[in-house]
Order: structure tokens, then C-alpha cells, then sequence
């Protein structure tokens, strides 16, 4: 991107964040707690400040621990919750704009935590066209979309099958078809696997990747499964509402006292060759994989 | 497994009348049961049959499970049948003691047994060869006229269809939520029924609290999705009769016809 960005005055400035593909400034949210006479005994700030900026086409993660807001910011960029104070700009639209909620909802997709509580029919075809059906779209159009984009997942051998008959990772890539089939730019996956056995979790890892590299589609990924995000380009961490770390997992990586602090534990490997390098051998502390590892012990 | 079970009682094969439009089928079922109040006398009753086990030949569905249909009103049946064996004044050409059987009781037991079987058939005849999903959608298109009185037609039918999608679900959580309580102790097979109803309560109340906490987060994946009500939408597969659903319903309003003219 243009690195004159930040010599420009702030107008412009402002016009460029608009024009990501997500972009939340200063967000906030706050929501109250009511004893039983509904009187107001506290208020939870659940996020805080929170500045994200999403290039068109990126793979970002973000980590949190239970409780750290992850998933009511990924609300906000959905149109399912609405900032107390900052913006929230999807493609350039302020989500707070009612009259376009729909084309927000279009445009970033979300898929949920629980499989079975995000399908709406009893045939797997007809549960991917509801997005486009609720779009209006015409029929001939539906049916194209919706082989398509099973074909995306790989599930078309299950189109008219029923979705009790299908096991939990099938079952998410059932939904990340629905949500394809809504033709969306981006798609927030919210703790998408966290209900998954490691097999499922594997197959939805798999699908998103090859939607981020085939259909150049943006990810934004919820998780505290430290392993899923060795694959993203950027990481957010979050704690207690705000953005505690960020940058490529690698650098997130080696902050391993911080994220330690934020209730997180760095993969299996990294810890491993941090234990390596430790102890004195010619390992890097920022592994990433089992291959990196293994190549930095052969020399 | 929990999971197979079927709703209704779809019995799945491809005949011609599995492939006619549900609003067809729901419309000549209609149809049919009204036929069945139209006539008294014995050619009626011929002809209705006929024509029911014309169109169960055409179905394919075995006279077995179409037998089965029957098996919750057989009391019903039984009932009313003595009622009008016993109870019916006339011509009497056997007498014990206080029951009295008459010419006139006994016929009036056939026909009436006879319209009976046929109303059930019939109407078991469609759940044989409709699936909920498309029962649903026949009767959303049929009541649509409706909506104009502002009946929530639409969102009847959505809640029907999501209904049906759950009820598995909500099954298979109920054996675990028993298990679970069961390995905590919980004593379900012991008792009068007051206790047993009684004991039945930690089961109802997890079942309860998740099912509405699955109802919330399913209308935020709803919402996700871009649902808002029934305006705008557009159907993946929309209900569109085709040359075998017209002929259907005119054989039906020609056998209601026939009845209605030629059959006292």
C-alpha cells in the first residue's frame, strides 16, 4: 500500500481507513448489568479502544482468552452489536447505518460456535441458499450459488443430505457455505471451532485457508487455540477489552511473558524450541512449525 | 441411532404421486374427505374406495404401512362402530338378553366404519408421500391469501420448518440430559406417577434453558444471514405446477364431480 499514507493530513487519512475492508476506530462497548428489579448495579466495558484495520484479501487472527471481548467485538463487525463509542466501518459503510445492515451483513459473513445452532433447514443444499434467498436472488442464481459454493467446501456429495446425519466439522463447513453463498468479501469466524473435535478443526483450518488464498477472500479468525493462527498474516491479542499485543504470529510468538499474562500459551513447537534455544542450542525461539524446527536442527 | 429418526411417517420412494406439487396433495386430500360426506349409498362407497386404491397403487406405498395409518384410531373405530351396532332402532333379527342387533344398526356400522378407514387412509395417504419440509412449504403457498387479513403466515411456516429441523436435536439432548442425571442419581422408573412426574422435572428444566438459549443464538445466525421476514425472499425451490399436478386436480375435481351428479 502507499506509504505516503502517513504524511498525509488527516482527511485523507480518514478516506483510506474507510476504504478497508474492516476498520474500527476507538471502539467501545459497554453493556449493564440489572439485578432483578432492573435497576443498573454494574457496568462491564467489554471492549475498549479497540483500533483494527483489515486489508482487503488479509488473514488475521484474533486471540483472547475467555472473557477478553473477542467475541462481542466480532458482533460489532457484523451488525449484531452496536459501538457505545467509536466506528465500525465495513467496506467503507458505518454499520450503524440501519438501512444498510443488510449489505454490512452481506459483505462480512460470520460463522458461529455451535454447529448445529447456525443451520436452518433440514436439507444441507437448502440451508446454503437461505442467505441468498433472504437476498432475493433469483432461483436459477441459488442453485448455481449454492453448488458452487458447496463445491468450495467440498461438501456438494452431501447436498441432499440432512444435517443431523453430518459430524461437527462438516457441519461448520456446511456454514462457512452458507455464508459463500451470500457472495460476501469477508468472512469473521467466531470461535468456529472451539465445539470441534481436532479432525473437524483441521478441516475448517484447511477450508479457510484455501478460501483466503483461492478466492482471495478476507478472514478475520476468533480463537484461543494458539495452534490456528500460525497461518495468519497479522494477530491481534486481546485482553480485558483492549488490544494487548499485535503483529505477525511470529513476533506475537516471542512475547511469550505477555501473552503468558493475557492467559494464552504459545504452540506446542514454538515452546519447544524456546526450551532449545534455552538450553543453549542453535535454535531460533520463533518457530512456527515442526518442518522449521526441524530444518534449523539439521545445520 | 436417535438421530434417524423420521417425523411423520414418510415413506420414500418416486412415484408420480411423491413427485406432485404438495399443494396438490393438500388440496385433493381436502377435497376428498369433503367427497366422503356427499353420498349414502352403497355405489358411494364403491367408487371412493376405487378411487383411494387407485391412487395408492399409484404411490407405491404398501397396503401394510398404509394399514398402519389406522392403528391410533382403532379404538375410535371399535367404539363407534358398537355404538351403532347396540344403539340403532329398526328391525331387530337378533336379540340376548339386552343387546338387540337390527338390519338397520348394522349397515349403518359398515358405512360409517367405512367412511372412517377412508378419511384416515386418505389423509395418511399424503404424510406417505409428502415430506414435512414440503407439507410446510404446500401450506405456506395455499394459506398465503391470508397474509391479507395479516395472519403471520410466513413466520408460521419458518417456525414450523425450524421446529421440525430441531426436534432430533432436542431428543438426542434429552437422553443425554437423562444419562446425566441418572449418573447423578436421579431415579426415573420408580414411584407412583405424582413422584415420577415429579422426578421428571431436572430433566425438563435443562432441556428448557437450552433450548432457549439454542433459539437465541439461532436468531443471531438468522440475522447473519440476512433473514428479515418473509418480504423479498425468494425460494431456492419455488412450488411450480407442472402438467401432472394440473391433471391431478382435474381428476380430482372430476371424481368429486361424478359423485356429486351421479352418486345418491
Amino acid at each position: 500500500m502507499t506509504g505516503n499514507r502517513k504524511w498525509n493530513n488527516g482527511e485523507t487519512n480518514n478516506q483510506n481507513k474507510k476504504a478497508k475492508i474492516v476498520c474500527t476506530e476507538n471502539l467501545a462497548h459497554e453493556y449493564s448489568r440489572r439485578d432483578e428489579n432492573g435497576n443498573i448495579i454494574e457496568i462491564v466495558r467489554a471492549i475498549d479502544g479497540v483500533d483494527i484495520e483489515v486489508e482487503q484479501g488479509d488473514f488475521i487472527a484474533i486471540l483472547g482468552a475467555n472473557g477478553s471481548g473477542k467475541s462481542t467485538f466480532a458482533k460489532h463487525l457484523n451488525g449484531l452489536l452496536y459501538p457505545t463509542e467509536g466506528a465500525v466501518y465495513i467496506d467503507g459503510i458505518d454499520t450503524t447505518q440501519k438501512e444498510k445492515l443488510l449489505t454490512v451483513r452481506r459483505t462480512a459473513g460470520m460463522v458461529f460456535q455451535n454447529p448445529d445452532n447456525q443451520i436452518i433447514s433440514n436439507v444441507v443444499e437448502e440451508d446454503v441458499g437461505f442467505g441468498p434467498e433472504n437476498l432475493g436472488v433469483p432461483t436459477m442464481e441459488i442453485r448455481k450459488r449454492v453448488l458452487d459454493c458447496l463445491k468450495s467446501v467440498r461438501m456438494q456429495s452431501y447436498r441432499k443430505r440432512s444435517p443431523n446425519h453430518l459430524s461437527g466439522g462438516q457441519k461448520q463447513r456446511v456454514a462457512i457455505a452458507g455464508i459463500m453463498a451470500m457472495r460476501p468479501k469477508c468472512i469473521i469466524l467466531d470461535e468456529a471451532t472451539a465445539m470441534l473435535d481436532p479432525v473437524g478443526r483441521l478441516e475448517i483450518m484447511d477450508t479457510i485457508r484455501s478460501l483466503n488464498q483461492e478466492e482471495k477472500l478476507t478472514i478475520i479468525l476468533i480463537t484461543h487455540y494458539m495452534e490456528e493462527v500460525t497461518k495468519a498474516d497479522y494477530v491481534y491479542v486481546m485482553q480485558e477489552g483492549k488490544v494487548a499485543l499485535k503483529g505477525t504470529p511470529r513476533e506475537v510468538f516471542a512475547c511469550t511473558e505477555k501473552l503468558t499474562e493475557c492467559r494464552l500459551t504459545i504452540p506446542k513447537i514454538t515452546q519447544l524450541a524456546q526450551e532449545l534455544n534455552r538450553a543453549g542450542l542453535p535454535v531460533p525461539g520463533d518457530v512456527l512449525s515442526e518442518e522449521e524446527l526441524l530444518a534449523c536442527l539439521k545445520i | 441411532m436417535i438421530r434417524d429418526i423420521t417425523i411423520g411417517q414418510y415413506y420414500s420412494t418416486d412415484s408420480l404421486i411423491h413427485h406432485l406439487d404438495p399443494r396438490v396433495k393438500i388440496a385433493g386430500t381436502f377435497l376428498y374427505i369433503i367427497s366422503l360426506f356427499t353420498f349414502h349409498s352403497l355405489s358411494g362407497y364403491l367408487f371412493a374406495i376405487a378411487f383411494f386404491c387407485g391412487v395408492a397403487a399409484l404411490s407405491q406405498v404398501p397396503f401394510s404401512y398404509l394399514a398402519r395409518g389406522l392403528r391410533p384410531v382403532i379404538f375410535m373405530l371399535v367404539f363407534t362402530a358398537a355404538l351403532n351396532l347396540f344403539w340403532t332402532p329398526g328391525e331387530s333379527f337378533f336379540s340376548w338378553g339386552i343387546i338387540e342387533l337390527t338390519w338397520e344398526g348394522v349397515e349403518k356400522t359398515v358405512f360409517i366404519s367405512l367412511r372412517l378407514i377412508l378419511l384416515v387412509l386418505g389423509s395418511s395417504l399424503m404424510t406417505f408421500t409428502t415430506t414435512p419440509n414440503q407439507l410446510t412449504d404446500g401450506l405456506e403457498r395455499l394459506l398465503s391469501p391470508l397474509k391479507a387479513i395479516r395472519l403471520p403466515i410466513h413466520e408460521i411456516a419458518m417456525m414450523m420448518s425450524i421446529a421440525l429441523r430441531f426436534i432430533p436435536i432436542l431428543i438426542e439432548e434429552t437422553d443425554k440430559i437423562m444419562k446425566a442425571q441418572a449418573a447423578r442419581g436421579a431415579d426415573f422408573e420408580t414411584g407412583n406417577l405424582i413422584q415420577r412426574i415429579k422426578n421428571m422435572l431436572p430433566i425438563f428444566i435443562p432441556l428448557f434453558v437450552s433450548a432457549i438459549r439454542r433459539a437465541g443464538e439461532l436468531a443471531l445466525a438468522m440475522d447473519a444471514r440476512c433473514y428479515h421476514g418473509g418480504k423479498g425472499r425468494t425460494k431456492m425451490y419455488p412450488l411450480q405446477y407442472r402438467l401432472t399436478d394440473l391433471l391431478a386436480y382435474a381428476v380430482c375435481f372430476f371424481y368429486v364431480g361424478i359423485l356429486i351428479i351421479f352418486v345418491p
